[in-house]
């Protein structure tokens, strides 16, 4: 398909960056900043796979269909998480117990 | 082409030897090689159909135990979705006309789709193995905690099956997401599309990105079974629930997968048989599309009596009522597309009308369940077991006959009774009917589904349902007789028998391994039966 050809310092960059952020999610766990430790982990851990999806798996080189079908399967994961959510999220508001928060 | 003759060379008998066919990469081959699955596992899972209704025939429980009953029905249920309905309109159909109707000369990853149609029968013998030793009692749903938990029989080697057969979906929405857009021929812009494709294009984006989730889904299950992870278990801060919210994500929008090709199917059947463009093309199109979209976001119908929240519970109810907006476009597309049309009635276009018919049916019974309040009371019954029958077999296979009815003088050259198909098409739709409509009478009243014993006064609507099945069998089996007969000695049909617009009526029938003897140009819009009238110099049929 695309024969475009990456530098190896590119490569080597990424590489870097997500060893950097590998370390950055040990050194953050060491603290607790309440309910912002999910967030923080998940933001991490999101920028990291971006890096691995755009360089790794040329997500960033190829032709315009392919981000469209990699944007598209983010957008139905965050649809099956969205409305997933919005049933545990309102469970209690009825008075039934709800163990999950 | 003389209508007197088949051509001398063309796709079946350009190669010879069971080897030829087993490693084919002709999409058209391996449509075939798929139409052979597909029957295969259609007879299976009506064979544990059958044993169904002989059982509901008593009120009492007295062919098979009630272990035994479970896993018929779930048998049954599992063969008929992932191994039949899901496939059937795609793999066959779409496999053998997407290139054709682009004006390609295959699709774009040749291999890949012979590769799909192996991942398949395997996925598929290895269900039908698990099945047959020993069996599964869950359901074709796998609802933990049951499937999970308490079942002892074979869940993971169904669902191991299930697993591997989805990767045959997803490999052949990928085939045809690309073909789509990378080898259609020049001229052949998106919107001179025959709707048969757009409604494959939807299909394979449901495909691509709902499988994945049901194979994440049974991974879970696997693996909840296995090794007591929790997921699904309250004790260890799982939910059961959460199962049938990644179940449903996929096998809701599985129905648009069996739904929109047969929708595509019937598109390219009325435009032909009322000799009229399909009125509001561009709607039919979007709505296509808007289907597949939407079909992800009502998932939680299915589970309004579960602990999901009431409030998700009315979200996702409003939410199912719009998909009932772009089903009701193309009906109502269709019938404008009848008016004032030259409409004959061909075996196919009966198929189109019974299609309409039982589609009307099965749409409309399912806005009564998607109506929170009133799927309370009907959750469970047999109301549900006749709407999903009319959507998902009902309308599916009739029109999935309709189609190999309409393509088969192109897929084998040669014409079949045309008395045998019309009738054999009457008699599945008061077959079906028959079958069907009194158990949407039977569930209202409040008979349970999946019980293989039941109060007497349910009997006359059970026998009435179970003798209808056997006019139903019948009008399945009648084809399979004649289209076999026709291979061999019907009338050649020559290349375009029904006069019909569109690609595929431009080549030989058979048509040749490479599809056209020269590349094809493509200058007008799809379904210009208007414009060629008037280029005929006779009087347009309006
Ligand atoms: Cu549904």
């Amino acid at each position: 398909m695309s024969n475009h050809i990456v530098p190896v310092r590119v490569y080597l960059l990424v590489f870097g960056a997500l060893m950097v952020l590998t370390t950055v999610t040990v050194v953050v766990a060491y603290f607790d900043f309440g309910v912002l430790n999910n967030v923080i982990m998940l933001g991490i851990a999101a920028v990291k796979a971006t890096l691995v999806v755009l360089y790794f798996m040329h997500v960033r080189y190829g032709t315009q269909l392919i981000p469209i079908v990699v944007g598209s399967s983010v957008l139905w994961l965050l649809i099956l998480l969205a409305f997933t959510l919005a049933d545990y999220f309102t469970r209690g508001w009825m008075g039934a117990g709800s163990s999950w928060l | 082409m003389s209508a007197a003759e088949l051509p001398a060379t063309h796709y079946l008998n350009a190669t010879h030897g069971l080897k030829s066919w087993l490693l084919t990469r002709d999409h058209k081959r391996i449509g075939l090689l798929y139409l052979l699955g597909v029957s295969f596992f259609f007879a299976i899972g009506g064979l544990f159909a059958a044993l169904i209704r002989i059982e509901l025939i008593t009120p009492a429980g007295d062919v098979f135990q009630p272990d035994t009953y479970n896993r018929i029905f779930t048998t049954h249920g599992i063969m008929m979705v992932f191994f039949f309905l899901i496939p059937a309109i795609p793999a066959v159909l779409g496999n053998f006309l997407i290139p054709i109707m682009i004006g390609a000369k295959d699709l774009a990853f040749p291999r890949l789709n012979l590769l799909s149609w192996y991942i398949y029968m395997v996925g598929g013998a290895f269900s039908l193995y698990s099945l047959l030793h020993g069996g599964v009692d869950t359901g074709w749903t796998f609802y933990t905690p049951y499937s999970t938990a308490f079942s002892n029989t074979y869940v993971i080697a169904t669902g191991l099956g299930i697993f591997i057969n989805g990767f045959s979906g997803i490999l052949t929405g990928i085939n045809f997401i690309v073909t789509i857009h990378r080898m259609r021929a020049p001229g052949m812009t998106w919107f001179r599309l025959p709707l048969f494709v757009w409604g494959h294009y939807a299909t394979s984006l449901i495909q691509v990105l709902g499988t994945p989730v049901l194979a994440i889904t049974i991974v879970l299950l696997a693996l909840e079974r296995l090794f007591h992870l929790g997921i699904f278990d309250p004790a260890r801060g799982g939910d059961p629930v959460l199962f049938q919210h990644l179940f449903w994500f996929y096998s809701h929008p599985a129905v648009y997968i069996m739904i929109l090709p047969a929708m595509a199917v019937i598109s390219e059947v009325i435009a032909a048989f009322a000799r009229k463009r399909i009125f509001g093309y561009h709607f039919v199109a979007f709505a296509s599309i808007g289907i597949a979209v939407l079909g992800f976001l009502v998932w939680g119908h299915h589970m309004f009596v579960s602990s999901q929240s009431v409030y998700a519970g009315t979200v996702f109810s409003v939410l199912t009522m719009l998909v009932a907006i772009p089903s009701a476009v193309k009906v109502f597309n269709w019938t404008a597309t009848l008016f004032r049309g030259s409409v004959s009635f061909e075996t196919p276009m009966v198929y189109a009308f019974c299609f309409l018919g039982l589609f009307a049916i099965g749409g409309l019974t399912g806005v009564f369940l998607g109506t929170l309040g009133l799927d309370v009371h009907v959750h469970d019954t047999y109301f549900v077991v006749a709407h999903f029958h009319y959507v998902m077999v009902g309308s599916t296979i009739t029109a999935f006959l309709g189609g190999l009815h309409y393509w088969w003088p192109k897929i084998f050259g040669r014409m079949y009774s045309e008395f045998w198909g019309r009738l054999s098409a009457i008699v599945v739709f008061f077959g079906f009917n028959a079958t069907f409509f009194p158990q949407f009478v039977a569930g209202y009243l409040g008979m349970p589904r999946r019980y293989h014993a039941y109060p007497e006064e349910f009997q006359a609507l059970h026998v009435l349902s179970s003798g209808g099945s056997i006019v139903l069998g019948l009008g399945y089996l009648i084809p399979i007789v004649y289209l076999l007969y026709s291979i061999k000695w019907g009338k050649p049909a020559g290349d375009n028998p029904w006069g019909a617009i569109g690609l595929e009526w431009e080549t030989t029938s058979p048509p040749p391994v490479e599809n056209f003897a020269a590349p094809p140009v493509v200058e007008h819009e799809a379904y210009e039966y208007a414009e060629r009238a008037e280029r005929l110099g006779a009087a347009p049929t309006t």
